[in-house]
């Protein structure tokens, strides 16, 4: 088999990306919407981690590990909305949340 | 890279880390139950830090096993069994406009592809003729990885080291808030 090049990765990394957007536009359930934006950030990360590779310097694993920082956030804040709004609505559809709409 | 450092059976093992990532990446996006897409993003979680440890990143893969498989995996299980409701495994799990939404990712597939291939043919550099995406043949010193990137967020990187952290505080403090009943 030839060789795994930094482009492999990248592919790779786009066909993670690529599902995590189908899973955020097309799912229901909340809680999968996040797992959904956690493969994008994983999409990312890989992007990054193959490019700090590609040119031999940590700056892109830096960068990723800030990225894992931003998707710990973003989980701890998300599920904490949707506990407040599972206590309020009793759901955890997408299409139900809808406060704010008028 | 020195002979003795050159890894085995590179392709066989890319294959199969980013096969495993793919199928749980589907598995996490079509599974009813949210508990299997949870289990199925572990899987994905897991395989993407084997292609770290491949592209000789092994703190970001650690960090990605700890943090991600290890924190925040164990966060959304314990949301899903807060509010698993027996119905939502029942009702529609698509939402009404999700042609739209399938189109548009893709869109977006084609939009990657087609750059892809652009980048690899087109836009080679004019003046050496390299390619824009060279094979990843430069090496790093891995043996000191976790060190040089604890030199690099002390030292290039402190200001967002510092501004990361305060991310966390507030993450910390508007999830406290947030879950809480009585404030």
């Amino acid at each position: 088999m030839a060789e795994i090049t930094t482009l492999h990765y990248l592919v790779v990394a786009a066909a993670l990306f690529v599902l995590g957007v189908i899973g955020v536009l097309t799912r229901r359930n909340v809680v999968i919407v996040l797992m959904s934006i956690e493969l994008i950030l994983n999409a990312v990360n890989l992007n990054l981690v193959a490019f700090s590779r590609m040119w031999g310097n940590l700056h892109g694993q830096v960068f990723s590990v800030f990225i894992v920082v931003d998707a710990a956030a973003e989980a701890a804040v998300g599920l904490g909305i949707l506990i407040a709004f599972f206590r309020n609505k009793e759901t955890i559809n997408v299409d139900e949340i809808d406060l704010l709409k008028w | 890279m020195t002979p003795e450092m050159t890894p085995v059976a590179t392709p066989f093992f890319f294959y199969l880390l980013s096969g495993l990532a793919i199928i749980g990446g589907v598995l996490v996006i079509t599974r009813r139950n949210a508990v299997h897409s949870a289990l199925a993003l572990i899987v994905t979680l897991l395989a993407v830090s084997g292609l770290y440890l491949m592209l000789y990143a092994p703190f970001v893969a650690g960090v990605q096993i700890i943090v991600y498989a290890g924190g925040i995996m164990v966060l959304f299980l314990f949301v899903i069994m807060l509010v698993n409701i027996e119905r939502t495994v029942k009702e529609r799990q698509f939402n009404r406009i999700w042609p739209a939404g399938v189109l548009a990712a893709a869109a977006l597939l084609g939009l990657f592809v087609s750059v892809y291939v652009k980048g690899k043919t087109l836009l080679s550099d004019p003046v050496t003729g390299k390619p824009l995406w060279p094979d990843p043949t430069i090496s790093l010193p891995d043996s000191s990885n976790t060190q040089q990137i604890g030199v690099m967020l002390y030292g290039n990187y402190m200001f967002a080291f510092e501004i990361a952290s305060l991310l966390l505080l507030v993450a910390i403090l508007g999830a406290v808030i947030m879950a809480k009943k009585r404030i």
